[in-house]
């Protein structure tokens, strides 16, 4: 940026009253000291304030309040209709520490991430290779790709609870072909019903990251490609030396980006087992955990399912960091 | 709907609209190095990936259009309706109260898009102008909101909308959509790309922060606005946790909500609520296809989850 004094030619320029006598002309094509000084440029300190208040005051309070309130709620022993309650200090911790419910809500999670996020590491990626290629159409493919991930959760959880059900489509295939005599409960044996929700995710996720992944690929040189096959490598080898490398940044964000949803995933399963979360609730997710100890009419706890969300939130940020660690520690 | 956004994304590559167009007939010699049976072979791959893709969505949805004398469910079962018949469409308008779910999606989605719309405009240019105090930390408090997942706060949020008087209404759904605190930095972003130069001619020029706002730096953020606007209405149509927490009665329910409840509601016919999952996927699938690159602009600008 110069502070140029030369005649700025605009739009406005011809508005400027030249006034009589000494024309202010050149005092006023230059550039006004505020400018240069990047301060003072509006009328009062507060007319920036007006212009981000509304947004601030929602921030504020529909994210901002919300977020502390479950940290002071999960010391009370308030419930869904009393609102406020009592302080009973830890105890709702230890109540949740104690639960095993939440202890079987977390391992599922564990196992959800443990299964969800190396396939969605990879699959998304191997499938952003195929549509990475400019052919004829391509376009097309890559549109029709992504509308799993734009149908909603609730529509494919629908649809693949009508084929996943003890008469639908996969138990009536397994049995013409002889594979199985009686139908397979998908949706209400515990790990089942988890492995029916993590394919739900798995189809909406893929072609999510599929995109993500085209973004990475575009940065990947593809003179490295030809290099590689001049050495003699295959399709496998190139993929381990050149793309897996070229996009390593991208793997990590999605497998961070994975790893928190799996912590989050609620509809699937709520759909998939008409909102019990299996029988007796064994197959719950830390957010059917929370909202059914929250929310519960009769004996709704808000102080349990707010420890239960701060618990929630702990083990976001801890992966968030931990994520952040094993990334420095690889960059050095 | 929050931590998704926190984590360094890769640099956005430029956008379409960036790079001028190839000349039409080269377009694709220089692009592919595919010739011959490697061509075919992409070709067979890439519909086989469709097939498992899109089938499974599309097939058991097929269901809906079965006539009420097909088995849907059951040994004798086929993949596509023998008879093709609109009936389970017409029993879900008739006899449900889908119009009403669907009415009541679009006053949230209309309300969320327009709040969204005006505050992270507004909001995203203040916070991207120099030259006034307290804007990093305004900026810091906005960043702050995005760490915590949406889960976490869920039931704190509930409390204070029953104790505002919203529980099962309309605009408790609105609450947490009114301004996602990633729109408003969307938005901060999209005018921090404008340059300096423009801001200040407009200076030289004598015009107001109003003016400057409305004729300079409105119309070069377009792009933006319709990103917003779509990413709010997705979330809002496609919103199932929260609006099964806030409303309670059958008149008040959106449509993510209602086609839920359908199967408990309405017997066991199945196709009813599949047609109910047709009716309620069209206007997002639609949407996209027309606005498709804003879409995947948003993917690629913020890792934005839909």
């Amino acid at each position: 940026m110069s502070t140029t004094t030369a005649p700025v030619r605009g739009p406005g320029q011809g508005t400027v009253p030249s006034g009589t006598g000494t024309p202010p002309r050149r005092r006023r094509t230059r550039r006004p000291p505020e400018v240069r000084n990047g301060a003072a440029r509006y009328r009062a300190w507060w007319v920036p304030w007006l212009w981000v208040a509304a947004p601030v005051v929602v921030v504020a309070m529909f994210y901002l309040f919300p977020f502390l309130n479950t940290f002071f709620l999960s010391f009370t022993d308030a419930s869904p209709l009393s609102g406020q309650g009592e302080n009973v200090g830890l105890q709702n911790y230890r109540d949740l520490l104690s639960d095993p419910v939440f202890w079987n809500a977390v391992l599922n999670s564990v196992v959800y991430a443990l299964i969800v996020v190396p396939l969605m590491v990879l699959l998304p990626l191997l499938v952003a290779l195929l549509v990475r290629d400019k052919v004829p159409g391509i376009g097309l493919f890559r549109s029709l790709y992504y509308v799993p991930a734009i149908a909603s959760l609730v529509v494919i959880s629908l649809a693949w609870s009508a084929i996943l059900r003890d008469q639908g489509m996969v138990n009536v295939a397994l049995m013409d072909i002889g594979l199985i005599d009686q139908p397979i409960s998908f949706l209400t044996g515990r790990w089942t019903l988890l492995l029916c929700a993590m394919a739900v995710t798995l189809w909406a996720g893929i072609p999510y990251y599929m995109i993500m992944y085209l973004a990475a690929l575009a940065n990947v040189d593809r003179s490295l490609y030809d290099a590689a096959a001049v050495d003699g490598a295959g399709p496998v080898r190139k993929f381990l030396t050149v793309t897996v490398p070229g996009v390593r940044t991208m793997m990590t964000l999605v497998a961070i980006l994975v790893t928190i949803g799996s912590l989050k995933i609620f509809t699937e399963v709520h759909l998939l087992s008409n909102g019990t979360g299996g029988i007796g609730g064994e197959s719950q997710t830390l957010t059917m955990y929370i909202r059914a100890v929250g929310l519960d009419p009769t004996y709704g706890s808000l102080g349990l399912g707010s420890a239960g969300a701060v618990a929630l939130f702990l083990m976001t940020i801890g992966l968030l960091i931990a994520s952040q660690r094993l990334n420095a520690d690889s960059e050095n | 709907m929050t931590t998704d956004t926190i984590a360094p994304v890769e640099p956005a590559l430029s956008h379409p609209r960036d790079v001028a167009p190839p000349p039409r007939r080269r377009r694709f010699r220089n692009l592919s190095d595919l010739h011959g049976r490697a061509l075919v072979v992409r070709y067979i791959l890439l519909v086989v990936v469709l097939l498992v893709l899109l089938g499974p969505l599309i097939l058991p949805l097929m269901a809906a259009f079965k006539s009420s004398t097909e088995p849907i469910f059951g040994q004798s079962v086929t993949l596509l309706p023998q008879h093709w018949s609109l009936d389970a469409f017409r029993t879900m308008f008739e006899q449900t109260n889908m119009v009403r779910y669907i009415l009541n999606s679009l006053i949230v989605c209309a309300l969320s898009v327009g709040s969204a719309l005006v505050l992270a405009t507004v909001g995203g240019y203040m916070l991207s102008r120099k030259g006034w105090r307290g804007r990093t930390v305004v900026f810091l408090v906005v960043m702050s909101a995005l760490i915590f997942p949406f889960e976490s706060i869920m039931l704190s949020l509930y409390a204070q909308v029953q104790a505002w008087g919203l529980y099962d209404s309309l605009l408790g759904v609105w609450v947490p959509s009114v301004l996602g605190p990633f729109h408003l930095l969307l938005m901060r972003a999209a005018f921090l790309g404008i340059p300096d130069e423009i801001e200040d001619a407009s200076f030289v020029d004598g015009a107001s922060e109003t003016q400057r706002f409305s004729k300079i730096f409105l119309p070069q953020v377009k792009g933006s606005l319709v990103v917003v606007g779509l990413t709010a209405f997705i979330f809002a149509w496609q919103d199932f946790l929260w609006p099964l927490l806030v409303i309670q009665s059958d008149d008040n329910m959106t449509m993510m909500l209602g086609i839920s409840r359908l199967e408990g509601s309405f017997g066991t016919d199945y196709r009813v609520v599949l047609a109910g999952a047709i009716t309620a996927m069209l206007p997002v699938v639609i949407t996209f296809f027309f606005t498709q690159r804003y879409f995947f602009r948003g993917i690629e600008e913020g890792g934005l989850k839909f």
